[in-house]
């Protein structure tokens, strides 16, 4: 691979706090290599800021290795960059050449309010797996992990939909702002094993009674989160929980 | 959970949706089926006929009424899907590259059924008035045939009505599968196979739609 | 103060079920009066805080994340350690203790190792009722692989994402009891003070991200639950947030560090690519299981590897350790890569690097595939074909993170990796209880010192953060919290709290008015390279000397010229930053203490002047069988306390992998 160095103009949302109305900043930053991450060109980015006795830009990250699920950059219109199936934390300069203009937004959304320039509120996402993504097994209560076999097929889409590391791209992404996608890997995951079994009727219905309260908005089945999802969740993932929230909601005997 | 509570959650508008979808898509068959008798190049005999008995049968007069219902509940959901989507956003993005995750048709079916809907103001007012009223001032000759000659003489009707056809092909070769999703149905084996048909059946359908002006306009009946 | 490890008596496998069936209990009318605070929700964290929410106890939790989710649990990848035995391979309860005390260099104390082993099971359980979709086999039971350091198949996984489903099974726990109004959820807040009343600990001061804010926050007993501090070093494979502050504002008031120079080094990380790098990831052990790991046999060969021959590559691994091969423990593997690099045989353009190579591993299962299959004499394309999907399917998402960051297919050529710093084996000293020094005040999981000894084995971090989060703390807190059900809350105006957040702002304060020149992140990388030269892989007492003086300089010269932006009273990254770094170079400087007096070489830990002819690690245990708790005594001041440690059951002797 080869290596190469590049001068680039960033447009930066800032915003100081959650009252305040933001814009779009202009910076220039020199001789960035391909190989460093998006979000080490930010560090420089940052550290020149300081230097000049500028605030920094705060922005959301973590681990850096694409799991943690915490950075959420909107760059140059696409959730987490222009790579398919990857995070801001994961995209790499090699993706931009000497010259290019970037522009980094925050995620958009009422359910997300902006909390500093990139930074956004995502507990809008705990309270919906408060509603019922779980299986309310108290610690002790476990039979032995072999007694219940799961067909491979159930337990590997299980852990395909398990893999969302709830970034809140597919919100980001969504015309709309649903988060479909979101409650969809939880409620699919959690209907395709025998485990959980027992809540999931009142599991579905609670969640997305939850969503709808945050102020997401609704899915027209663009598809648009299923490509722009870091972690590749399925849009079969939404048709489930369609499907399970028809049932549910249907055979429900609360008239 | 109540039926109040289903039908106002968002997955419940989406399967009104849905519904009402199909059930328009399943209207289209019987429309397109009928009108298509025109074809017949017998002078609009069998055509009149069949018209005849689909405005005098009262079995038919009664679906009309769900016809409608169907129709307006359509619209309501998709205008409440609409602004409550909007809210879910009031900052848009200063650049978005949507044309990188979808389709511009499948986010365009507000604005696609927007220009259906006045197409179907249109579509109405030609046809369904003067059928009406003929209904009920006792006209039993009531020639439609006739009377789309006589409209689809007017070139800029006939245009108007293509635009027409061709919103409602990019409306159905999205709303075709996605009411399938919506539904709660998707499968990796007959998924693919209902995208296929839902093409299939925009591309029939509206070519069959599309043909009928053209037809009387050049004259080809 | 003479150091009570509070071992029970009796024989080692009884120790456990006796102490659970004398220990005291609270009950469940007075579980509702008493507080506790979570601080951090990770694995340990969040186990924890949903199993207490569930006994009924009031739980705050805390975590300096926008969502417990994000923990640093989550980047776990390669698995988590029971002794189930389900592959019949002769795995049990003895054998994970053995294996781990075996692996921990002789280190660790015997019956905390032991009851982990012991629990291990009942957390695989747990997690599967929980909805954790650990990788199947065909008949629809639970699939194991193999691990550095032992013989059988003892690993559980989900791909190479095991951390984070138990992570999301651990959290989904914990939301649960949110939900039920048992536990206090306060994201986006850093505890940056131990409130300690009459020498116990009862509650602490942190710290609103988001606001700027301090706040006072009362709670029974104090769970230290905050993970390591690999941070110190700079690049680690720790997440950017990933601090000491929470361990360290505890060692200051009281609570001694245990073993603080126990650094895991792990082997198969993706090597620095140059100035600006800000962290390392590390590519799964489980990637050693079938990969093999080698070096060109001449010096400064530049050749691409797959022009490199069979015979002109050094299988070093192979070559040294036939027994375990590929998979010795880590710090084995780790030191005897730095060694091929040191002596010139490092490969890509730093020649910091050694490849790890799939080309034979994707050969064997493309040959059993293509068996299945029935193809007579397939070609090598169709068979590399048909390996590479089995390859893919297990160790897929590593693959293509190494190709995002690399630009490099593994498929194609051998991933090139490096030692990175993983790890901590040190931490906050802790008795059998989970309890510090202070009186109610615990750590758990990474965050103390317990069971690795001085090398942790690869699936045992998870493995003892659930441990202690869903197994052991609900007892041991019970034994503490049955003697403190008379106390009422404590109102947060008493003079301790006001204290307590009178230093934490005067500090904040400090910081603020220092407005230098330089950045906290330039403090940071300074310090992490002094860890690394001198505290790094290989020590020695003049390195270790000189770091210390380096340290106590950089120390001065931050407190005297960091920069930080901004105010206190907002959302401010910078100061929270630059209050981990000071705490960080406060903690370098103990760990080259500790290192430099342990003047041994044990797991993690090489001292040069203490190994053996072939260069490998020489313990001593004459001088050095013991746990060292470091006791803070002031500005740069520790007074060293030992705790023998006696092995009852595995007797130490020369590890050997050969």
């Amino acid at each position: 691979m080869e290596h190469y160095h590049m001068n680039l103009t960033l447009k930066v949302w800032r915003q100081k706090n959650n009252q305040s109305k933001g814009n779009f900043e202009t910076y220039q930053v020199k001789n960035i290599s391909s190989e460093m991450s998006f979000l080490e060109m930010f560090d420089v980015l940052n550290e020149q800021l300081i230097v000049e006795g500028k605030e920094p830009i705060a922005f959301d990250h973590d681990c850096r290795e694409g799991i943690c699920g915490m950075c959420s950059m909107y760059i140059n219109g696409q959730a987490h960059g222009p790579w398919q199936q990857n995070t801001t934390c994961q995209l790499h300069m090699r993706a931009f050449k000497d010259g290019d203009t970037i522009v980094v937004e925050p995620w958009r959304s009422t359910a997300f309010p902006v909390v500093k320039d990139l930074v956004v509120n995502r507990s809008s996402f705990d309270r919906i797996i408060q509603a019922g993504g779980y299986i309310s097994v108290n610690t002790g209560n476990a039979v032995d992990a072999n007694a219940i076999p799961i067909d491979k097929k159930d337990a590997d889409d299980a852990f395909m939909a398990a893999a969302c590391i709830g970034c809140g791209a597919c919100v980001a992404t969504c015309k709309n702002g649903s988060a479909m996608l979101f409650v969809g890997a939880k409620v699919s995951q959690l209907a395709l094993l025998p485990q959980g079994g027992p809540e999931r009727e009142s599991r579905v219905l609670n969640m997305v009674a939850q969503m709808d309260k945050e102020g997401f908005g609704n899915c027209t089945n663009t598809y648009a989160c299923e490509a722009e999802c870091p972690k590749g969740i399925s849009v079969a993932n939404i048709a489930r929980l369609n499907s399970e929230y028809l049932k549910a909601g249907l055979s429900s005997e609360e008239a | 959970m109540t039926f109040k509570q289903i039908f106002t959650s968002s997955i419940g508008k989406k399967f009104l949706m849905a519904f009402t979808g199909i059930f328009l898509i399943l209207f289209l068959i019987v429309h397109a089926g009928i009108n298509s008798c025109i074809f017949l190049n017998d002078g609009g005999g069998t055509f009149n006929t069949v018209a005849h008995f689909m405005s005098h049968n009262w079995i038919m007069r009664f679906l009309e009424i769900g016809l409608f219902a169907g129709i307006i509940l359509h619209i309501i959901q998709g205008l409440m899907l609409w602004s409550q989507n909007n809210k879910a956003r009031p900052v848009k993005y200063a650049v978005n590259k949507v044309e990188a995750n979808s389709k511009w048709y499948s986010r365009s079916m507000g604005l696609l059924g927007t220009l259906l809907l006045l197409f179907l103001i249109m579509h109405l007012s030609h046809f369904y008035v003067g059928t009406k009223v003929a209904l009920y001032s006792g006209d039993v000759e009531h020639n439609l045939y006739e009377e789309m000659r006589t409209i689809f003489s007017i070139q800029w009707v006939v245009a108007a009505y293509l635009l027409g056809v061709v919103a409602l092909f990019w409306h159905l070769y999205h709303g075709f599968q996605s009411a399938f999703q919506s539904l709660g149905f998707h499968h990796k084996k007959y998924s693919p196979l209902i995208k296929t048909m839902g093409i299939g059946y925009a591309v029939i359908i509206c070519t069959l739609f599309a043909l009928m002006p053209l037809a009387f306009y050049f004259n080809w009946i | 103060m003479a150091l009570d490890a509070k071992i029970p008596q009796g024989e080692m496998d009884k120790k456990w079920s006796d102490y659970k069936g004398h220990v005291k209990l609270v009950n469940p009318a007075n579980k509702r009066k008493l507080e506790i605070i979570v601080v951090g929700t990770g694995l340990a964290g969040a186990s924890a805080a949903a199993s207490l929410g569930e006994l009924g106890y009031k739980v705050k939790a805390f975590c300096f994340q926008d969502s417990p989710r994000r923990a640093h649990s989550i980047a776990a990848q390669g698995g988590i350690n029971a002794a189930k035995n389900y592959q019949n391979d002769g795995d049990s309860v003895f054998r994970l203790f053995y294996d781990t005390v075996k692996g921990g260099d002789y280190r660790a104390r015997e019956a905390n190792v032991h009851r982990l082993a012991e629990v291990s099971t009942s957390i695989i359980d747990q997690c599967v009722a929980q909805g954790v979709p650990f990788a199947r086999e065909y008949g629809g039971l639970l699939s194991n692989r193999s691990f550095g350091g032992t013989q059988v198949q003892r690993t559980f996984y989900a791909a190479g994402q095991t951390g984070q489903q138990l992570l999301l099974g651990a959290y989904s726990a914990l939301e649960r009891q949110i939900s039920l109004g048992n536990v206090e959820m306060f994201s986006r807040h850093e505890m940056l003070d131990v409130v300690t009343i009459d020498g116990k600990a009862r509650g602490i001061i942190a710290r609103d991200l988001t606001s700027g804010k301090t706040e006072r926050h009362f709670g029974h007993a104090v769970l230290l639950c905050s993970g390591g501090y690999g941070n110190v070093f700079y690049l680690s494979t720790n997440a950017m947030g990933s601090n000491v502050t929470a361990a360290w504002k505890a060692h200051k008031k009281g609570a001694y560090f245990g073993n603080p120079c126990f650094t895991q080094i792990h082997p198969t990380c993706i090597p620095v690519s140059g100035d600006h790098q800000s962290k390392l990831t590390l590519m799964s052990e489980s990637l050693r299981n079938d990969g093999r790991i080698w070096v060109p046999k001449a010096k400064g060969d530049n050749r691409v590897p797959k022009d490199i021959p069979e015979n002109e590559r050094d299988y070093y691994l192979e070559r040294r350790y036939p027994a375990f091969g590929n998979l010795v423990p880590r710090d084995v593997a780790s030191r005897a890569a730095k060694e091929r690099c040191d002596e010139g045989y490092g490969v890509g353009t730093t020649k910091m690097a050694v490849y790890l190579d799939y080309k034979d591993a994707i050969m064997r299962y493309g040959k059993i595939e293509a068996g299945k299959h029935g193809l007579v004499n397939p070609d090598d394309k169709t068979v590399f074909n048909l390996g590479k999907q089995v390859v893919e399917e297990k160790y897929g998402n590593l693959f293509e993170m190494y190709e995002k960051i690399t630009g490099e297919n593994p498929y194609e050529t051998p991933m090139r990796i490096y030692p990175a710093v993983h790890y901590t084996m040190g931490g906050l000293w802790v008795d059998y209880e989970l309890q510090t020094t202070v009186p109610g005040l615990y750590a758990l999981g990474e965050a103390n010192f317990s069971d690795h000894g001085a090398n942790r084995l690869g699936a045992s971090a998870l493995m003892q953060g659930l441990a202690d989060g869903y197994f052991v703390i609900p007892y041991t807190l019970g034994n503490y919290l049955a003697d403190d059900i008379r106390t009422s809350s404590i109102p947060t105006d008493h003079p301790a709290f006001e204290a307590a957040e009178k230093e934490v702002t005067d500090r904040l304060n400090r910081l603020m008015n220092i407005k230098g020149k330089q950045t906290v992140e330039s403090f940071h990388k300074r310090l992490g390279k002094i860890m690394w030269d001198e505290c790094g892989m290989a020590r020695n007492e003049k390195g270790l000397k000189q770091a210390i003086a380096q340290i106590q300089g950089l120390k001065k010269e931050f407190w005297s010229d960091v920069r930080i932006p901004g105010e206190i009273n907002e959302f401010n990254s910078e100061l929270d930053k630059a209050g981990r770094v000071a705490d960080f170079i406060e903690l370098g400087e103990l760990m080259c203490i500790d290192a430099l007096n342990r003047n041994e070489s044990c797991g993690g830990h090489f001292r040069e002047e203490s190994q053996t002819e072939d260069g490998e690690a020489k313990r001593n245990d004459e001088n050095y069988r013991y746990v060292a708790a470091w006791e803070n005594k002031g500005d740069s001041e520790w007074q060293l306390h030992k705790e023998e440690l006696n092995f009852e059951i595995v007797k130490p002797s020369q590890r050997s992998y050969k």
